[in-house]
């Protein structure tokens, strides 16, 4: 588990320190993202039978990932409480902001959605939404 | 011996740095807050309109106003839980690297919808905000809120918006389409998580991600792609869009 911290940690620094160097648009940890998983794809590509496992990509490498992810929604909670620095803003320009908000946003989703289950409706799509799904990760 | 023991207790205590209480209070508080709110959701079915980071937030802010807690300080108190936020981004590398068949095997698709969706994002928001007399600022505040955070806040200090605000239009984007995005799609009768994913990827930036992700890793994948792509095209196309419209 600290190797799998290690490992994430990293990668955040490389993807940081690049997009500083670099002037990149891009924060670091989304820099880093892409990094990863092109290390491990590549990494994978190289797997042969007579080879030992990678040193990176173990188990505890994904189950701490799984972990991450599964509580990335708490992880917002402390930048989204500082909308209450933001109130006056926000309700002096009300109306035209929570329609905005509502209706760019729905439309910015529907018109995504959209445009990409018409573009892949030819091939089957493997994965379909139960109608009850459950918290799968 | 007892007066020994009780000399070491003497050191001990008046070494022992004192415990930040103010910082496990308000750690202990979020946390909880979250979880029950992750808990309420699961009561009601796990309806996404039962968003626990909407819960911990309006929570958590009623507790700052009743304690008169700044907002400075409880920031300071809960930095830890906002640090993990970067690795928790780089995590998403792990259902992407899993996915990659998918991904490549839907890349024209994906090309299509990015541009598609990132271009209505930015047109309707700053378009609605000057149809209903929302002021110019509002407006360049608006355009790329459907950004995760740091690259809306790049762009936006770009264009003239304000920073602050073009943070709460992301977070506030990003908690509407968690909250309507999964039965809205369903009801257009779009059941992919491959289209899920990425649509909450481009137009709630994390939030909405985070609200994927916990469902599906397919959607894990293409919403980490939807994030991180979004971030790079929007960059390119607000100041672009910005220059052909009215204001």
């Amino acid at each position: 588990m600290p190797e799998a911290f290690l490992i994430l940690i990293l990668f955040q620094l490389v993807g940081s320190a690049l997009q500083t160097v670099l002037h990149l648009p891009v924060p670091g940890p989304v820099i880093g993202m892409f990094l990863l998983a092109a290390a491990l794809l590549w990494k994978r590509s190289r797997i042969r039978a007579d080879k030992p496992a990678s040193s990176f990509d173990t188990p505890a490498l994904s189950s701490l990932s799984r972990s991450l992810i599964a509580c990335l929604g708490l992880l917002f909670v402390p930048a989204g409480v500082g909308l209450v620095t933001q109130m006056p803003v926000l309700l002096a320009n009300g109306l035209p902001i929570a329609v905005a908000l509502f209706g760019s946003t729905l439309l910015g989703l529907m018109v995504t959605a959209f445009v990409m289950h018409r573009a892949t409706r030819d091939r089957p799509s493997p994965e379909r939404i139960p109608d009850t799904g459950g918290q799968v990760l | 011996m007892q007066s020994f023991s009780h000399t070491l207790h003497q050191i001990y205590a008046r070494f022992l740095p004192e415990p930040n209480m103010e910082t496990l209070f308000w750690l202990s508080v979020t946390l909880a807050v979250f979880a029950l709110g992750v808990r309420l959701q699961i009561r009601l079915d796990r309806a996404p309109w039962a968003n626990p980071v909407l819960f911990a937030i309006a929570f958590v802010a009623l507790g700052l106003l009743v304690t008169e807690t700044p907002y400075a300080t409880y920031f300071q108190s809960v930095k830890i839980i906002n640090f993990l936020l970067g690795p928790a981004t780089v995590a998403l590398a792990i259902p992407l690297a899993d996915s990659i068949r998918l991904v490549t095997r839907s890349l024209p698709a994906m090309t299509l919808a990015l541009l598609a969706g990132s271009i209505t994002s930015v047109v309707s928001g700053v378009l609605l905000v000057l149809l209903l007399g929302g002021s110019h600022d509002v407006a360049l505040s608006m355009a790329p809120k459907a950004v995760t955070t740091p690259i809306a806040i790049a762009i936006t200090t770009q264009i003239g918006g304000i920073p602050a605000l073009t943070a709460a239009f992301a977070i506030l984007g990003g908690i509407i389409a968690a909250m309507i995005g999964e039965t809205t799609l369903r009801r257009l009768g779009i059941t992919d998580w491959r289209a899920h994913g990425l649509a909450a990827g481009i137009a709630g930036s994390g939030i909405a991600a985070a609200q994927v992700a916990q469902r599906d890793p397919v959607g894990a994948a293409f919403a980490a792609l939807g994030i991180g792509l979004n971030g790079l095209v929007t960059a390119i196309i607000v100041p672009l869009i910005l220059y052909f419209l009215p204001g």
